[in-house]
């Protein structure tokens, strides 16, 4: 509807048999930004993208491609390329014969297909490859390749199914620093589908995580990072603290709560809107949580008592494994500024409180099929 | 140690031994056997005439009076006819084999491909020749085809549907279609569907796919149906025989009159050679052709 859209998703679904894939989505994906559709293998993520680039025909809802209804229009007439999970390289075509592939069908004589193929050729810094045949490329290459071939078109939106899966770790994180570039450059939109949530922070705006056909969450990086909105994509984000307390008191913007470890704790409310006696749960990051020897709740400072059950040491970070009185178990991560035989401090069975500032407690939406 | 390495470079060949004697004894011992007698000359009761001195009868030049016959104008449109039969055969065995390989490779349902599969191979139960008969039932002016075309009112009297061109194209293709489906649904088979959509996403209708994607990634499979169908349809004499009546004579009949009927051996022996010299010869110019544009020779 707005020309600030480049895809708008309404209440899109597919099923295979039995089985949402996808389950009701809604999504607006805006024009230039880096959108990344991340979940665990099976959540729909896939499915997804490739009812955009119109490989699959949705079981119900729309899609609408800058502005334009494409719900059912067939994948050649749509302004979206894709960069497939293998690539999807033509083996019997040469580098040139491949990125030119497409051109045949724009309105475009022999010297301009030419010229538009170096410039590509070019962007993905790959000129002189133009004679091999994908064979005699490497899988990095062939990447960038893919990359140009999708490119060479100038579409609307690109879509990217896993297209870093086949590259080594080191590989891989420079291609993603490249490809950030690379999007904000030209820009292009991205939809880009991972299952790694390091990869998704790292080049995404906004981020969507799916679970089970659903998106749980759709909101910019840091957003989806520091304040996950489901148990599940607290989970998926490495964010594994889940704190069970009792509403006490519901005051304006402020939750005063009963938390099942024993001690009380008062967060802000985030605009939900809680009774008294609500059963809750709320997150805490464990980099933002601290290990303390005495109870700081007279100052303000909601602190839970646990016993330290095991300490791994990771150069960079000390990782500290507590358990509370209900038996609930965290993770606290401490950064080791200081001397690892200062930050050892507190030997395993250490009766300790883990502490937070309120600010960085996150209310969990309730949900049926969370994890 | 070292009689051991020995023995072990010796073993590939030792296994290959099997190979080398049935391919020798029932194969290559024949056709030499073969390739000598065409250069003989037919006795008065259809044996061998025995040769007095092989220095005249070299030099004489009648050591291949067998191949000069050969080209005489009759013999010659046998040829032709025969390349022309082959030909035709085997475009349309790849226009019907095409579609059902695809179908039964991509389209059709994973669990339903073997025994789609199973359907294809089904006639090789039954004798060619009998199969071949079957046909002569089904055409005949009181067949099966005659009188179903007269009960749906499209005809009012029976057609000539045997002893004719038609009968014989149709029952070389019927009987060549397996080994173009075969080899076809073996490279469909193998073909990254992702590809197909690369093709799509790129812009590509799906006929512009088909012919820019699917026959390029596909054409081992059609050259391989393309000899296995060419090759057998060019020697075809059964089909030519039964379906075409006297009016048909295909180079295969030739031959095959030559030993059965005319008991001219050398001469039989010398068109046999000239046919499979003209098979190597394509072949080879296929390979030639391959090998140029760098593709993986297939032979």
């Amino acid at each position: 509807m707005t020309a600030s859209h480049s895809v708008e998703i309404r209440n899109l679904s597919k099923r295979f048999g039995e089985i949402a894939a996808v389950d009701s989505v809604t999504l607006d994906i805006r024009k230039g930004e880096f959108f990344s559709l991340l979940g665990p293998s099976g959540c729909g993520k896939t499915t997804l993208l490739r009812m955009i680039g119109g490989f699959e025909l949705p079981s119900a809802g729309s899609i609408r491609i800058d502005g334009q209804d494409m719900t059912r229009t067939p994948p050649y007439l749509r302004p979206v390329n894709m960069v497939f999970q293998h690539y999807a390289l033509f083996p019997h075509l040469t580098v040139e014969e491949n990125v030119s592939f497409g051109l045949r069908y724009r309105k475009l004589d022999r010297a301009a297909q030419a010229r538009r193929v170096g410039e590509t050729l070019g962007l993905v810094q790959l000129s002189g490859f133009e004679k091999r045949k994908p064979h005699e490329l490497s899988g990095g290459q062939r990447q960038r390749i893919a990359l140009a071939r999708a490119l060479a078109l100038e579409p609307e939106v690109l879509l990217l199914d896993e297209p870093l899966g086949a590259l080594d770790q080191k590989l891989r994180k420079e291609v993603q620093v490249q490809l950030k570039h690379l999007q904000r450059d030209l820009g292009i939109t991205f939809i880009f589908v991972t299952h790694d949530q390091e990869e998704a922070l790292t080049m995404s705006d906004r981020i969507a995580v799916m679970n089970r056909g659903r998106v749980e969450q759709a909101d910019d990086a840091a957003t989806v990072f520091e304040r996950p909105a489901t148990e599940f994509v607290a989970n998926f984000m490495g964010a594994s603290n889940f704190f069970a307390a009792r509403v006490r008191e519901a005051g304006e913007g402020v939750l005063v709560l009963d938390l099942a470890g024993g001690g009380e704790a008062r967060i802000p409310a985030n605009g939900t809107r809680y009774r008294p006696s609500d059963e809750v749960r709320f997150v805490v990051r464990p980099e933002k949580l601290d290990l303390r020897p005495r109870d700081l709740s007279r100052h303000g400072v909601p602190s839970v008592a646990v016993t330290v059950e095991e300490r791994v040491y990771q150069g960079i970070s000390t990782v500290w494994i507590v358990r509370d009185k209900a038996d609930e178990r965290f993770v606290v991560y401490e950064q080791n500024e200081k001397p690892f035989e200062v930050s050892s401090r507190f030997a395993v069975g250490s009766r300790l409180y883990v502490c937070w500032n309120p600010k960085h407690a996150v209310m969990i939406r309730k949900e049926e099929g969370a994890l | 140690m070292i009689a051991e390495g020995k023995s072990s470079e010796r073993a590939p060949y030792l296994l290959a031994l099997p190979t080398w004697l049935v391919l020798g004894g029932f194969f290559l011992l024949p056709l030499f056997v073969l390739f000598l007698i065409s250069f003989g000359q037919r006795a008065t009761y259809g044996g061998l005439k025995p040769i007095d001195d092989l220095w005249t009868y070299v030099a004489s030049g009648k050591v291949l009076a067998q191949y000069a016959r050969s080209f005489h104008g009759i013999y010659l449109q046998i040829f032709w006819r025969s390349i022309w039969m082959a030909v035709v055969t085997t475009g349309l065995c790849l226009l019907v084999s095409y579609p059902v390989a695809y179908y039964i490779a991509v389209v059709a349902p994973e669990r339903r491909r073997n025994l789609l599969l199973g359907l294809v191979v089904i006639p090789f139960w039954t004798s060619f020749l009998i199969r071949t008969y079957a046909w002569m039932f089904i055409l005949r002016t009181e067949g099966l085809a005659n009188k179903l075309l007269m009960a749906s009112g499209l005809t009012s009297k029976p057609l000539e549907l045997l002893y004719n061109d038609f009968s014989v194209l149709l029952g070389l293709v019927y009987g060549e279609l397996p080994f173009m489906i075969l080899p076809l649904y073996a490279s469909l088979e193998k073909l990254d569907l992702s590809l197909l959509e690369a093709s799509a996403d790129l812009g590509a209708p799906r006929q512009s796919t088909f012919w820019r994607v699917t026959v390029p990634m596909t054409m081992p499979g059609i050259v391989a149906g393309i000899i296995l169908v060419f090759v057998p349809s060019l020697g075809q004499f059964i089909v030519s025989d039964l379906l075409g009546g006297a009016k048909t004579i295909l180079a295969g009949n030739l031959i095959q009159n030559q030993f059965a009927v005319a008991r001219n051996k050398p001469f039989g022996a010398a068109i046999a050679f000239e046919l499979t010299a003209a098979v190597l010869l394509l072949l080879f110019v296929y390979a030639l052709y391959t090998k140029r544009k760098g593709q993986d020779v297939l032979l």
